[in-house]
C-alpha cells in the first residue's frame, strides 16, 4: 500500500516557530540592525552600512581573540574526548560501583559555571589556595594571575575537570549498549585488547562520541564565565577568548555596532563548524544503520 | 519596535530572507522533497541546498569585504553563482 504524503503537517510545528521567534529571531534581527548603524545612546542610531564589518575584519584584536578561541576548543577537546573514552572504558559496567561512579562523575556537571570558576580561582591561589600553594611550596613558579601559561594551563585543566565527565558518560552509554554477542565472538577470534577497541567498542561509540565533541565543542567555543572568574581574560589579553572580548567590547565600551557585526561573525563560525559536525554525525549514523 | 533600530535595507534583507523561505516551504508541499548525493557525496534535499547557499552566501561576503572591500553589490553575483553550483551540482 502507498504511504499518504501529508506535507501539512508541517504547520504542527508553527507554536515552537513562534517561540523560537521571540526567544532567537527578534534578537537576531535587532543585532543585525545594530550591525549597520552607529549609536551614541538614548536610542538614536546612524546609518554606517558595512564599515563595522570591515573594521572587524581589519582588527588584529578579533583574529587573536578568534586564533585563542579554536586553541582552546582543540586542545580541550584533544584532552576530553580520548580521556573521556580511557574513563568510560575503565568503569565497572554494572554493580553497585557502577552507580557510584556514574553519580561520582555527574557532580562536576552539576555544578553552576561561576561557582566553578569560584572554585578554580581560589584553589590556584599561591597564598591561600591548595594547588597554588602546594605548587609553590615545590618550588614550581605558578601564578596564573602574572604568567600566560599558568592561566592557560588553569583554564584548561578546570574545564578537563568540570566536562569530561560528560564524554565519559556518553561513551559509557555507547559502551552499554553493545551486545555481549560481539564480545564473545571476539574471544572465539582471540582478538587482542586493541582490536576489540579498533573494531567493536569504537565503531559502536561512533555515534555517541560525534554527539560528545558536537557538544564540548559548542560549548567550548562560547565559553565565558569560567575563564572570566579565574582569569577576567588575563594576564594582558592571554586569555580573552571570543565572547570575553565580545562583551568588554559590547557593554564595556559600548560600543554596539562593532560588537553587533562582532558577533555575527561569531555566530556564522559557529553555525558552519556546528553544520558540517551536524553532516558527518547524520552521515555516520546512516552508514552505520 | 523603535528599540529594535530598524532600517530600510535590513527590512529588505530580512523580507527577501523570509520570501525565499515561504516560497520554499510552498515548494516543499506542493513538490515533496527527495533526497540526492552529488559532488561532495552527500545526501541533501532542497532544504539543504538552501541552507549551504545562505550560509555561504554570508561567508562569500564576508570575504569580498575582507580581501576586495570594494563594490560589495558584484559579491552578490558570486553568490548568485554559487547558489546556481549549489543546486547543480550538491
Amino acid at each position: 500500500m502507498e504511504k499518504t504524503v501529508n506535507q501539512k503537517a508541517w504547520f504542527l510545528i508553527l507554536p515552537v516557530l513562534i517561540l523560537v521567534a521571540f526567544s532567537a529571531v527578534i534578537p537576531l534581527m535587532t543585532v543585525v540592525n545594530y550591525s549597520v548603524q552607529d549609536t551614541f545612546g538614548q536610542n538614536e542610531f546612524f546609518w554606517v552600512g558595512l564599515e563595522w564589518f570591515a573594521e572587524m575584519l581589519d582588527s588584529d584584536r578579533m583574529w587573536d581573540a578568534l586564533g585563542r578561541q579554536l586553541m582552546f576548543s582543540a586542545i580541550i577537546l584533544a584532552i576530553q574526548i580520548p580521556l573521556g573514552v580511557f574513563v568510560a572504558l575503565n568503569m565497572p559496567k554494572r554493580g553497585f560501583w557502577s552507580s557510584f561512579c556514574l553519580v561520582v562523575m555527574s557532580l562536576p556537571l552539576l555544578i553552576p559555571w561561576n561557582v566553578v570558576g569560584t572554585i578554580w580561582q581560589i584553589f590556584g591561589r599561591v597564598d591561600i589556595g591548595l594547588l597554588g600553594y602546594t605548587l609553590d611550596a615545590l618550588g614550581i613558579s605558578y601564578n596564573y594571575t602574572q604568567d600566560t601559561f599558568a592561566a592557560w594551563a588553569t583554564i584548561i585543566i578546570m574545564d578537563v575537570w568540570h566536562w569530561t565527565s560528560l564524554v565519559a558518560l556518553l561513551a559509557f552509554a555507547g559502551l552499554k549498549s553493545i551486545p555481549d554477542a560481539y564480545y564473545q565472538a571476539a574471544k572465539i577470534d582471540q582478538a587482542s585488547r586493541w582490536a576489540i577497541f579498533r573494531y567493536i567498542e569504537l565503531p559502536k561509540m561512533m555515534g555517541v562520541l560525534m554527539i560528545a565533541i558536537l557538544l564540548r565543542f559548542m560549548d567550548s567555543f562560547m565559553i565565558y564565565t569560567e575563564p572570566f572568574v579565574v582569569t577576567g581574560g588575563g594576564p594582558g589579553n592571554a586569555t580573552t577568548l571570543l565572547s570575553i572580548d565580545l562583551v568588554k567590547m559590547a557593554l564595556g565600551q559600548f560600543d554596539l555596532g562593532p560588537a553587533a557585526a562582532f558577533s555575527i561573525m561569531y555566530y556564522l563560525v559557529i553555525l558552519l563548524i556546528s553544520y558540517v559536525f551536524y553532516t558527518v554525525m547524520t552521515t555516520v549514523e546512516k552508514n552505520e544503520g | 519596535m523603535d528599540w529594535m533600530a530598524w532600517t530600510w535595507p535590513t527590512a529588505l534583507f530580512f523580507i527577501c530572507i523570509a520570501a525565499i523561505l515561504t516560497v520554499f516551504t510552498v515548494l516543499a508541499i506542493k513538490f515533496p522533497e527527495t533526497p540526492r548525493k552529488g559532488v561532495l557525496r552527500l545526501e541533501t534535499t532542497r532544504g539543504d541546498r538552501l541552507f549551504i547557499t545562505l550560509l555561504g552566501s554570508a561567508f562569500i561576503n564576508l570575504a569580498w569585504l575582507g580581501v576586495v572591500g570594494a563594490n560589495q553589490p558584484l559579491a552578490l553575483i558570486v553568490c548568485l553563482v554559487y547558489a546556481f553550483a549549489v543546486f547543480r551540482w550538491v
